[in-house]
């Protein structure tokens, strides 16, 4: 069995605190625990030959990750969702596992739900000023980059961004550039810290809810 | 098994914390969740154990006594046992600022809801990190201040042999093994409950089951000179409270349902713990006295512990843990049975804390099949005369016929560990280890498989620190700059450029060393440290010497009344209340052949009487 298989699965709760590495090897190790050989690399350091699309960063939640795996053995796919969810920490649970038939690379854009919180200021006040700042043509906002600060405009990564009133503030749903380029959604937040602080939430958290490739179709 | 709590039961997810949380460092340590811990439904349980190490998640999910009591405790449907750690600075910052409390990783309920507050205390630089830790709870530090019997505060853990300096924060310690211990407490705990017990009255009967030691119930008188005059215990408590020990490890509970960490910490790994105690009696070495009699696990019982856990956990690795691992005599069947399930799984199998007397090199080949790691010893001492005085009975032939062999299979780094400021100690013997690590160096050249890759040999020193219940109990330890001297007559002395020495600093041995011989009266300087910030203080990033020196001075303690005195004999010593099964005259025995420099032959070649034997009732030492 050397095809290549993929999971999907959600990492809310309190999972979203685990880093990409930690969650790696919590995943190797929820496969050993449920009784499925990971498939090793051939080499001087062997290691099971498991990969997860677009690094979640730490305190997002998902509801659409991939991870991309081989195994060593046959494998039952239809039951493997339930075997795996049973030993993954709270917050981990498998939705599906199958045959991966595209590459990752092809996943070009991510639906995205958030929250902004207000604490003193009227969120529902809010939306409308929101709205405006994000359908400006450029949003040009300093940030790290690999060769230092740099100005990026994270506009062209945005599609859509849909504003609504709610209990705590504010809730977006959007979206937004998975990859090239790649728009980590806290940034949508810091472009308001930098360039509008006063319509700047006092808390941002995001959610990832699905992943389409160019065309605008599900990717699975 | 996995366990999760519902929506809406959970207090954890609360906003201040969840908008802290993506500031700090690794915040998967302060969130739990992760897999295999223990949830309960707080309403159905009648006491509520907040499980506390004074120190970070990472070193604390690393040990196996808590891992172990955890699930005993758990194992009592009446009790709801959780883990609590410090946090590291930054996230202390933000919890204060944000007016966090300490709380508990499985429910996230603050530590304050809980019956029961029970720190394991494995080292005297933990002690500001309690006093922290109540204070985060919102308690006050000193047990008098806590006037009501809830919640109630309790420690063990090593430093329970000396609780001395701990003894006014603290209400009552469990002194020796936990594992029946634990759950005895707290059933008579849940009557009080019940029953509405004064604090008063509850510990006037917890101080009769054997092993809890009742500070407030020891009358403590001292001479003019500052020396004890006498320990006189109130209301029935006992003279002397006897270590408890468990005595059939076999059949003692062992958690092969482990909690599995999410985040990375120091050992990420199954560890099967082969024996307690040891049966080498090095006159240095509290942990080969305070935790004897031998007891050893049957090599069956490891295998299947071992795999059962490997199969509910997911590691990749095995480790065996005991004070000496050699000394385990069916080593080489419990590897044969670990190796057979290991090998084909790719788990790897490690052995720590091996003798340079009796390594087995073919063990060694087997278990480290693809990488070569560096081997360590524990030398201690460097002449053949400081060895036999502190019983390491370990030969300068001993370490080069190992190295002979370990060089001829490929290893190529070597690390020597010595401790300075040994009773008895010369600067002969202190030259003597640079001389030592020449020969290793020369044993290298001589039978090194490839010198094209070099060798590296370490050679790292500590200040001694002499500990209540070893021999060493009445000795002074060396000053700071005498410490100092020896390091740099050491430093002159090695010349070789293979040879890289390291030496530990002498202040963190100097407060430990007040802190493990101290009495009551250092407990103000210790509250002091705190107050001015002392927390985490085993990390060198908290730990600074003058904050210590100057809660002395404005304590009025002298630390070296408590370091630098050699105490006579027939002193009062402040641990003389706490009985670990080796008698008093054991040691005074074993000093004086220290002074002899004569050996002690190990306890399976000849029992010594050391005393310990009296813990066991059904079975004999070492059986």
């Amino acid at each position: 069995m050397n095809e290549k298989l993929r999971l999907r699965f959600e990492k809310t709760g309190r999972a979203i605190y685990i880093s990409h590495l930690d969650l790696m090897q919590t995943m190797q190790r929820a496969f050993s625990r449920a009784g499925y050989a990971l498939k090793y690399s051939e080499g001087y350091n062997p290691h099971p030959q498991i990969s997860i699309a677009l690094p979640l960063s730490v305190g997002a939640a998902s509801c659409c990750e991939l991870m991309d795996f081989r195994l060593a053995q046959e494998a039952e796919l239809s039951d493997m969702p339930a075997r795996l969810s049973a030993v993954l920490p709270e917050g981990i649970c498998v939705l599906e596992a199958y045959e991966a038939q595209r590459k990752c690379a092809e996943i070009k854009w991510l639906q995205i739900e958030g929250r902004f919180d207000y604490d003193e200021r009227d969120g529902a006040a809010m939306c409308e000023a929101l709205r405006s700042f994000y359908s400006r043509e450029q949003i040009v906002i300093t940030k790290k980059t690999k060769r230092g600060m740099g100005e990026t405009d994270i506009r062209p990564a945005i599609q859509s961004l849909v504003f609504r009133a709610t209990e705590d503030g504010v809730g977006l749903s959007g979206r937004i550039s998975a990859q090239e380029p790649t728009l980590n959604p806290e940034l949508l937040a810091e472009a308001l810290r930098q360039l509008t602080p006063e319509i700047a939430p006092d808390f941002a958290a995001f959610t990832r809810v699905e992943t389409y490739d160019a065309a605008g179709e599900i990717f699975r | 098994m996995k366990q999760t709590i519902k929506d809406g039961e959970f207090s954890f997810m609360d906003k201040k914390l969840e908008r802290i949380l993506p500031r700090v460092q690794k915040p998967a340590r302060y969130t739990g969740g992760e897999y295999n811990q223990i949830i309960k439904d707080k309403r159905e349980v009648e006491l509520r154990v907040a499980f506390c190490f004074p120190d970070t998640y990472e070193i604390g999910m690393s040990n196996l006594g808590m891992s172990i009591l955890y699930h005993t405790m758990n194992s009592l449907d009446y009790v709801w046992c959780e883990r609590v750690f410090a946090p590291w600075g930054d996230m202390y910052e933000e919890m204060k600022k944000a007016d966090i409390p300490l709380y508990a990783l499985e429910s996230g309920d603050p530590t304050s809801d809980f019956d029961v507050l029970a720190f394991s205390i494995g080292y005297e630089m933990a002690y500001t990190t309690v006093l922290d830790m109540l204070d985060m709870s919102g308690l006050p530090i000193r047990s008098s201040e806590r006037e009501s019997l809830l919640p109630l505060v309790v420690a063990g853990g090593t430093a329970a042999v000396n609780a001395e300096p701990m003894a006014p924060f603290v209400d009552l310690f469990f002194v020796g093994e936990g594992e029946e211990l634990d759950n005895e407490l707290l059933a008579l705990l849940r009557v009080a409950k019940r029953e509405g017990w004064t604090k008063r009255a509850f510990l006037r009967q917890a101080a009769q089951i054997g092993g809890v030691y009742v500070p407030s119930l020891y009358d403590i008188r001292y001479h003019e000179d500052g020396t004890l005059a006498a320990i006189e215990p109130l209301e029935g408590a006992p003279a002397r409270v006897v270590k408890r020990i468990v005595e059939d490890l076999d059949a003692s509970p062992f958690p092969t349902n482990p909690i599995v960490p999410s985040t990375e910490v120091v050992h990420d790994r199954v560890s099967l713990e082969l024996f307690r105690g040891c049966v080498r009696g090095c006159r240095f070495c509290q942990a080969g006295y305070v935790y004897r009699p031998i007891r050893a696990k049957k090599p069956e019982t490891l295998i299947r512990q071992g795999i059962e856990t490997l199969k509910n956990t997911g590691y990749q690795d095995v480790t065996l843990l005991s004070l000496s691992t050699s000394d385990y005599r069916p080593l080489e069947r419990l590897c044969d049975g670990l190796l057979a399930y290991c090998e084909e799984r790719s788990i790897g199998l490690s052995l720590p804390s091996l003798r340079a007397d009796n390594f087995s090199i073919e063990l060694m080949e087997r278990l480290q099949k693809v990488r070569k790691s560096g081997l360590t010893f524990a030398v201690e001492g460097g002449s053949q005369r400081l060895r036999d005085a502190i019983n390491k009975n370990v030969t300068e032939e001993d370490l080069l016929n190992t190295c002979r062999i370990a060089f001829a299979g490929g290893w190529n780094s070597v690390k020597l560990y010595y401790m300075l400021g040994l009773p008895t100690e010369t600067d002969e013997d202190i030259v003597g280890i640079a001389e030592m690590a020449n020969q290793v160096l020369h044993c290298w050249r001589q039978h090194a498989k490839n010198k094209n890759r070099g060798v590296k040999i370490t050679i790292s020193t500590s200040c001694f620190i002499p500990k209540p219940h070893s021999p060493f109990q009445w000795e002074a330890q060396i000053s700071v700059e005498e410490y100092l001297r020896r390091v740099n007559l050491l430093r002159s002395s090695i010349t070789a450029k293979n040879v890289t020495y390291n030496w530990h600093d002498a202040e963190t041995s100097l407060i430990e060393a007040v802190l493990s011989r101290g009495d009551r009266r250092i407990a103000d300087a210790i509250e002091l440290v705190w107050r001015r910030g002392g927390r985490l203080e085993a990390w060198s990033d908290y730990f600074t010497v003058e904050r210590w020196m100057q809660a002395f001075a404005d304590t009025g303690v002298d630390p070296y009344f408590y370091t630098l005195r050699e105490r006579p004999v027939d002193e009062i010593l402040p641990w003389d209340m706490i009985d670990v099964g080796v008698r008093k005259a054991h040691l005074v025995r074993e000093r004086e052949k220290c002074y002899a420099s004569e050996l002690s032959p190990d306890c399976r070649r000849q029992c010594m009487a050391c005393g310990a034997t009296k813990l066991l009732k059904e079975r004999g030492c070492d059986e």
